[in-house]
């Protein structure tokens, strides 16, 4: 494992981002050094997925993710990001809910896992999520809410996306946060609830037949 | 002189004289049922709560958000804006229900207005920045800044009126400019001290300290005598107070979960020292104004440490400390913390097997209350936990069966209230009353 990775993994913060400047004064490719990051946190995805990482190390991974890449950003400009996705993902608070740390949590796990995160943000209207499905012809359709509230709020979205001739064989939905499990499910009409964010990632994975 | 009484009392002693008031509040019921009925309730709610053995039957209580105004059809924001009008419906919610302890509206049907004067920008409440339909919320944000702890810990008071509250609420900016009264301690050097106070910044938000106040007056003026009415009609109403865990204490509002989650790997030591010198502080909090009549329980919402939120070694060493100080400070002067476990408390549940022995009742929600028994018996009175989702959307025999087999599960021997799993918003009535009819009809011992 580079020590970069390592570093950033076992959350050495200060550490991590003096190799990140150290690295870019010996002139390595800033690439490369995204590369490393994207590779810590996939080391921290599985460390989460094993149960020795919690809710802690995903947003201090998250934050270090966010100043490796301020500093790199400048000379990225150019390059586009590669990598093959395996799909992409619709992500959002639904209306009326403004939560969003078990959103952040699915989405960063989705993208360690390889998945395009097109996260829509909180309290996000019927319309607004029929747009993004719409332009984006996702896999799956995210919808996350922590209040009971929420729930009416997916059942309508879910009705809206169905409306706009959107929910085909190709589009999987699932909702999650809080107070989700089977009942709501069923009123809500969609595919499938989800505990946590490795039963999210499990089920994207399942909706673009990846094992 | 009966305050240095109380002082000289064994926390025991103290239990006692608190059960005792509770037991019988020394208010003229509406009638003698009324009477007979609060005295039942009372003593059943005791017996579960102190692990004194088995009562009549199972007690049932239900925690309650907005389900006393939604039920009615009435919105969070009508019952936020109408103080008359959410007293009427939770009044009609208490008898309609009858269960075991009140359903009091404080913490929901808040006062919206109040807010509005004071700018408050780190609550989004009906109507404003959330739906009409939607009930309050919080604006995570880090409101006290990771290099401000020193302030906090050297001074709460003069940090949390003179940089949070202008922080949090527009209206408040103004005492940004005021400074620690450590300038009146000689008074003659005091006028600079003097000064800042005819600042037009400090004024305005003195006006509309005193308009928010004014709104609050007309919500209490509503409220109290409510609770009052409902104690004389036989509900009993065990909490008062409340407080938190010093973990949530600086991470639910001042750091925010992002903040306070990243200060456990940036600065660990502080956010300790932090969370001992809020210990005391959350303790008093309550007995300050506490006084030997004040009910038993003490309202305590629990966030940041439960399953998924931290490792378990993290919850030992960040959360559970300090949690366990405040517990044992309050049951010192003889209150009962009621520990509000929302989220799942699965792996935590031996290290909270340290809980002062029938001085505990811990609430949970999507813990499994089979293991919760197992553990916690004989050390906590457990609460709990019939699904939300059910409640608002399943059917009555489901939630009958649901009620029933949690009842065999953790009913014997008593120690044991059944309840909702987190603050119900929105429920089917006849689902709540079925919850209520099993305590009832099935429940007895």
């Amino acid at each position: 494992m580079h020590e970069l990775v390592q570093a950033m993994a076992d959350m050495k913060e200060e550490e991590a981002l003096k190799m990140v400047e150290e690295l870019l004064a010996q002139g390595e490719d800033p690439k490369k050094i995204l590369d490393l990051s994207s590779e810590a946190m996939q080391v921290v995805g599985e460390r989460y997925q094993e149960g020795t990482y919690f809710l802690p190390e995903l947003i201090m991974s998250g934050e270090m993710l966010r100043k490796t890449g301020e500093i790199l950003k400048p000379l990225l400009a150019s390059q586009t990001d590669e990598t093959k996705k395996l799909g992409t993902v619709v992500l959002g608070t639904v209306r009326g809910d403004i939560h969003d740390i078990g959103k952040d949590i699915v989405g960063f796990m989705l993208e360690v896992n390889g998945f395009e995160v097109i996260d829509l943000g909180i309290d996000q209207p019927e319309a607004a999520f029929v747009e993004a499905v719409k332009n984006n012809t996702p896999q799956v359709l995210a919808l996350s809410g922590f209040l009971s509230v929420a729930f009416d709020s997916m059942k309508s979205t879910i009705e809206e996306v169905e409306k706009a001739g959107l929910r085909t064989g190709e589009l999987k939905i699932i909702i999650g946060g809080g107070q989700m499990d089977d009942t709501v499910r069923k009123y809500t009409g969609a595919d499938a609830y989800g505990d946590d964010a490795m039963a999210a990632v499990a089920f994207a994975k399942e909706a673009v037949g990846v094992k | 002189m009966a305050e240095q009484v109380w002082s000289q009392l064994s926390p025991e002693e103290k239990s006692e004289r608190r059960w005792a008031s509770f037991l019988e509040p020394g208010l003229e019921f509406a009638s003698p049922e009324a009477g007979s009925e609060y005295r039942a309730r009372a003593a059943r709610l005791k017996k579960a709560m102190l692990l004194e053995g088995e009562a009549d039957r199972v007690p049932v209580c239900a925690l309650a958000g907005y389900y006393p105004g939604t039920r009615k059809g009435l919105t969070p924001y009508q019952v936020t804006q109408d103080y008359a009008l959410a007293a009427e419906a939770w009044h009609e919610a208490n008898h309609y229900l009858q269960a075991d302890s009140m359903l009091a509206p404080v913490f929901a049907a808040i006062p919206g207005r109040a807010f509005e004067i004071l700018d408050v920008k780190i609550l989004s409440w009906p109507g404003h920045g959330v739906p009409k339909e939607s009930g309050f919320q919080y604006n995570e944000k880090e409101w006290m800044l990771a290099e401000e702890y020193d302030l906090l810990i050297d001074d709460p008071t003069d940090f949390l009126l003179h940089v949070y509250l202008p922080r949090v609420a527009g209206g408040m900016e103004g005492f940004s400019r005021l400074a620690s009264p450590l300038d009146m301690v000689e008074i003659v050097g005091g006028p600079p001290w003097m000064m800042r106070w005819a600042d037009p910044a400090v004024q305005a938000s003195i006006e509309k300290l005193t308009a928010a106040g004014r709104e609050c007056q007309a919500w209490g003026g509503a409220m109290y005598p409510l609770l009052g009415r409902l104690v004389a009609e036989g509900f009993p109403g065990p909490f008062q107070f409340m407080s938190l865990a010093p973990f949530d204490f600086i991470g639910d509002t001042l750091r925010g979960t992002r903040g306070v989650l990243m200060d456990m790997f940036r600065q660990p030591a502080v956010l300790l020292e932090a969370c001992d010198r809020i210990v005391p502080l959350v303790v008093k909090w309550v007995t300050r104004t506490a006084n030997p009549q004040s009910p038993p329980l003490v309202f305590m919402p629990l966030h940041k440490g439960a399953d998924g939120f931290m490792s378990v070694e993290q919850f030992q060493k960040f959360y559970w400390p300090s949690l366990l100080k405040v517990i044992n400070g309050l049951v010192a002067d003889g209150f009962v913390p009621y520990l509000f476990a929302e989220g799942a408390y699965g792996t935590r549940l031996e290290t909270i097997a340290e809980s002062p022995v029938g001085r505990a009742v811990w609430h949970f929600d999507h813990t499994d209350m089979q293991r919760a028994k197992e553990v916690l018996g004989g050390i906590s009175c457990i609460q709990g936990n019939v699904p939300l989702p059910l409640l608002q959307l399943g059917a009555v025999d489901e939630v009958k069966t649901y009620c029933r087999d949690l009842i065999d599960t953790v009913a014997p021997g008593g120690g044991f209230i059944l309840d909702v799993g987190a603050v119900v918003d929105e429920a089917k009535d006849e689902n709540m009353r079925a919850m209520v009819e099993v305590a009832k009809e099935y429940g007895a011992y």
